[in-house]
């Protein structure tokens, strides 16, 4: 009887966002105050149903009702509670379920918290998240259904794919989604305001905010899976060029470029139409990302048991959106009005720059996302773009970028004069050459490539301190830093300066970690050692131990350096008892400059294993550098001008679009 | 205001030619970068390009896997139902890695025909097979099915 209750609150939310994508948007034309005050509570009842439907789906899992197909297929008695919890994402239809759950509560929260836009921005604003909403909740109900009951009813679940079954991956998925989603609130706004046609600053300060956040929550997302490979894989990678992965690529770095974007539009009033598009684009790219992991068109570590009739959905949802949004802007966008001017050298063209080179990255991560599918459906074979091409695009396009990140928070707006850029860059400049040399040339460091790296972290780094002297020393000192903070614009000011912060640490980490790591493939008998990087890795052999729903042959070793043992590892090889699947689960011992990383590989005669050993110098720092970034993303969006009172908000939306610059 | 404009249109002159410049290294780069499948029917006909990575797929033929003396090389065999090509890999094979399974390789023919792998790929969902060994497979079912439509006189 329960999960009847969750089918029929699905319904109930599908009806709530038919309505909410109809009634306020027509109430915003006809002039009807009561049609558009509908939006809010259509906005809350939906979520409400949602919230019913997942708690529903989340209970079946927890009393092993497996005569819901869904849980049957994913839950087991023997799972521990907390992934019982996360097997209610583990799968298809509930992942699609957690994404709408996660839609309804965005929905809600511009409902709440939105409250310096005019009522009728807002009802628009929700009625383009409710017409969104409608095509994932018709996805779900038609496709999908998670509250599917199946007769004769199994005694056993068939449990939640064991890879799935670790800490990273269990908060993964939500935190992708909520990033993913997220964009559709910056795309939705953009929608609102094309429909309203009016965009100017404000609409780029009401956009911010939301994406500022959506884009943290993606970046930690990414920064999750990437770690979740790293621990569960077993051969110490972190990234992949999976076209999952891609895929959340792809609206990071459109995300990336529409939150630069936003910042001329909302200070200087030009790239409108620039940033409309790539509002567009990002949240197009989510849709699309959620395509290649639905469908199973594209050859992946992620993909599911495709469905074609499932990925016929999306490809004409996303369709749908993609082709109706832009008819949208090619019918508004001649009303959108120029900026204000801006010379060769300004902050304006650099940050140009970078959403040129952003957008560019996505497009080259998009081909090569997508070039297996057309080489198919051309009949020119099957092919794989491998590694190396995508690291090599990033080599040549990310120092570029960096070198204009380190100039553009030092130029100002409108018009920079050239001399006194110089003249703040000098020492920037001579530290990070000399450094990177020093590490390149052949006497002392003799690596190219971390010299490189080197000389563009430190490029950041003394950038940005020169950036903070520069701020202090205009707000009075140190003793000004909190003041600064707590005012307006302060806020946003660190948090660029601490995402620019993590890509400094993202960069070094990634050469580094790429760079210098040491593999070792070992056959070990049981008390043998071997020397990696200067440490010293003793195997003690391997016992069997009886996990909750899983046996694992356990490995002990321990780890030594100059004769003084600081850890002991234990990598497991685990056999799920459902699905009798292998997984390895490797053994780290983390460090902020260095892990050590082992994970067993296969047994050989007389109690030998095959061992797989790594010394990943740095690794940590890239994922720190992400949490960086994220971090800033957060600090930016937490700016209390975003707060401001409807009244100064609706008396900005009132100047003339084009009277702004 | 002229010379604004004038400015501006250099900028995105710039701009186009950056980006074209960059598009078409890309492009390059990109063409020197693929990897093409080759079923093992492909490989014995000769068809897959000799000194050039490639990747290989197939079903682990029942039987095949042997391990080498030092312990870390394996050598097996893959099908695609119709001919099978011997793959030597040095290394630890991932957990999904066993006989009867579809996996693919990632490495070059050697001269004497075995093809030296420098990675193996094997999905991690038991019931999910590489869509191109999927097809191989499908492939070579229907040469099979045609074959022996013509042998029985259809």
């Amino acid at each position: 009887m329960i999960p009847e209750l969750g089918h029929f609150a699905l319904i109930l939310a599908l009806c709530m966002a038919l309505l909410l994508a109809s009634v306020p948007l027509l109430g915003t034309f006809t002039r009807t105050p009561a049609w558009v005050a509908l939006a809010r509570p259509l906005a809350w009842a939906q979520f409400v149903f949602l919230a019913v439907a997942f708690a529903v789906l989340t209970h079946a899992f927890l009393v092993d009702d497996f005569s819901v197909l869904y849980v049957a297929n994913h839950g087991n008695t023997k799972l521990p509670e907390i992934y019982k919890i996360s097997a209610v994402w583990g799968a298809h239809e509930g992942s699609l379920l957690l994404w709408a759950l996660i839609l309804g509560g965005w929905t809600m929260a511009v409902s709440l918290f939105a409250r310096n836009l005019s009522e009728e921005m807002q009802a628009r604003v929700l009625s383009v998240m409710g017409m969104v909403s409608i095509g994932f909740l018709s996805f779900l109900l038609f496709t999908s259904n998670p509250f599917e009951r199946i007769f004769p009813v199994p005694v056993e679940g068939g449990e939640l794919n064991p890879l799935l079954q670790d800490p990273g991956l269990a908060i993964h998925p939500p935190m992708l989604y909520m990033g993913y989603v997220g964009m559709s609130v910056a795309f939705s706004f953009a929608i609102a305001a094309l429909i309203g046609g009016r965009l100017d600053a404000a609409w780029a300060r009401w956009s911010r905010p939301w994406t500022l956040v959506a884009w943290m929550f993606l970046t930690v997302g990414i920064v999750l899976g990437s770690w979740w490979a790293y621990n569960e894989l077993g051969w110490g990678g972190w990234w992949f060029w999976d076209p999952v992965e891609n895929a959340s690529l792809m609206p990071w770095l459109a995300g990336t470029a529409l939150v630069h974007s936003l910042a001329v539009t909302e200070k200087r009033g030009a790239f409108k139409r620039w940033t409309v598009l790539l509002a567009l684009l990002a949240f197009s790219l989510s849709l699309l990302g959620t395509f290649l992991v639905r469908s199973g068109v594209l050859t992946s570590v992620h993909a599911f048991a495709s469905d074609p009739a499932r990925g016929l959905f999306i490809l004409m949802f996303l369709m749908l959106v993609i082709g109706g949004s832009l008819l949208l802007y090619a019918v508004r966008a001649p009303e959108i009005s120029r900026g204000g001017g801006f010379a060769g050298v300004s902050r304006e063209s650099l940050l140009l720059s970078n959403n040129v080179l952003l957008v560019l990255m996505t497009a080259l991560v998009l081909i090569g996302t997508l070039a297996p599918l057309l080489y198919d459906a051309l009949g020119w074979g099957k092919i794989s773009v491998g590694f190396p091409w995508f690291n090599s695009m990033l080599v040549t396009f990310m120092p570029l970028m960096v070198v204009l990140m380190g100039v553009g928070p030092l130029t100002r707006w409108k018009q920079q004069e050239p001399g006194e850029l110089v003249r703040r860059l000098r020492v920037a400049l001579a530290v990070s050459i000399i450094a990177g040399l020093a590490v390149a040339l052949p006497l002392l460091g003799d690596s190219w490539s971390l010299g490189l790296a080197l000389g563009l972290s430190l490029w950041l780094l003394t950038t940005l301190l020169i950036g903070l002297r520069l701020r202090l020393r205009a707000k009075g000192g140190i003793g000004g830093i909190w003041q600064d903070f707590a005012g307006r614009g302060g806020r946003s000011y660190y948090g660029m300066w601490l995402a620019h912060l993590g890509v400094a640490f993202f960069i070094l980490g990634i050469t580094v970690a790429t760079q210098f790591d040491i593999e070792k493939d070992e056959r070990m008998s049981p008390g043998q050692s071997v020397e990696l990087a200067g440490y010293d890795i003793r195997f003690e052999g391997v016992s069997v131990v009886q996990g909750p729903n899983y046996q694992a042959e356990r490995g002990t070793l321990h780890l030594s350096r100059d004769g003084v043992e600081f850890a002991v590892l234990h990598p497991e090889k685990r056999v799920y008892q459902v699905q009798r699947k292998p997984m390895t689960e490797s053994g780290v011992d983390a460090g902020f400059m260095r892990d050590i990383y082992v994970s067993l590989g296969e047994p050989l005669p007389n109690g030998d294993w095959s061992l797989r050993v790594y010394y990943k110098p740095l690794i940590r720092w890239i994922w720190f550098g992400g949490l960086l970034i994220a971090a800033g993303g957060l600090l930016a969006a937490s700016d209390p001008r975003y707060r401001l009172r409807h009244r100064r908000g609706a008396s900005e939306g009132v100047v003339p679009a084009g009277g702004v610059a | 205001m002229r010379a604004a404009r004038k400015k501006r249109l250099y900028l995105i002159l710039l701009i186009v030619a950056g980006v074209g410049v960059a598009a078409a290294l890309a492009l390059n780069a990109f063409n020197q970068n693929l990897m093409f499948f080759y079923s093992p029917s492909e490989v014995s006909s000769g068809k897959a390009p000799p000194g050039h990575a490639f990747r290989l797929g197939g079903l682990v033929t029942e039987g095949s896997v042997k391990r080498l003396s030092n312990g870390l090389t394996t050598r097996f065999e893959v099908t695609d139902m119709d001919k099978t090509v011997s793959i030597e890999y040095t290394g630890i094979l991932p957990d999904l890695f066993r006989e009867g399974q579809g996996i693919v390789a990632h490495g070059k023919l050697r001269g004497d025909g075995v093809f030296v792998a420098d990675e193996v790929l094997a999905k991690h969902d038991e019931k999910y097979m590489p869509p191109e060994v999927a097809a191989a497979l499908k492939d070579s079912h229907d040469k099979g099915v045609a074959a022996g439509a013509k042998e029985a006189g259809l």
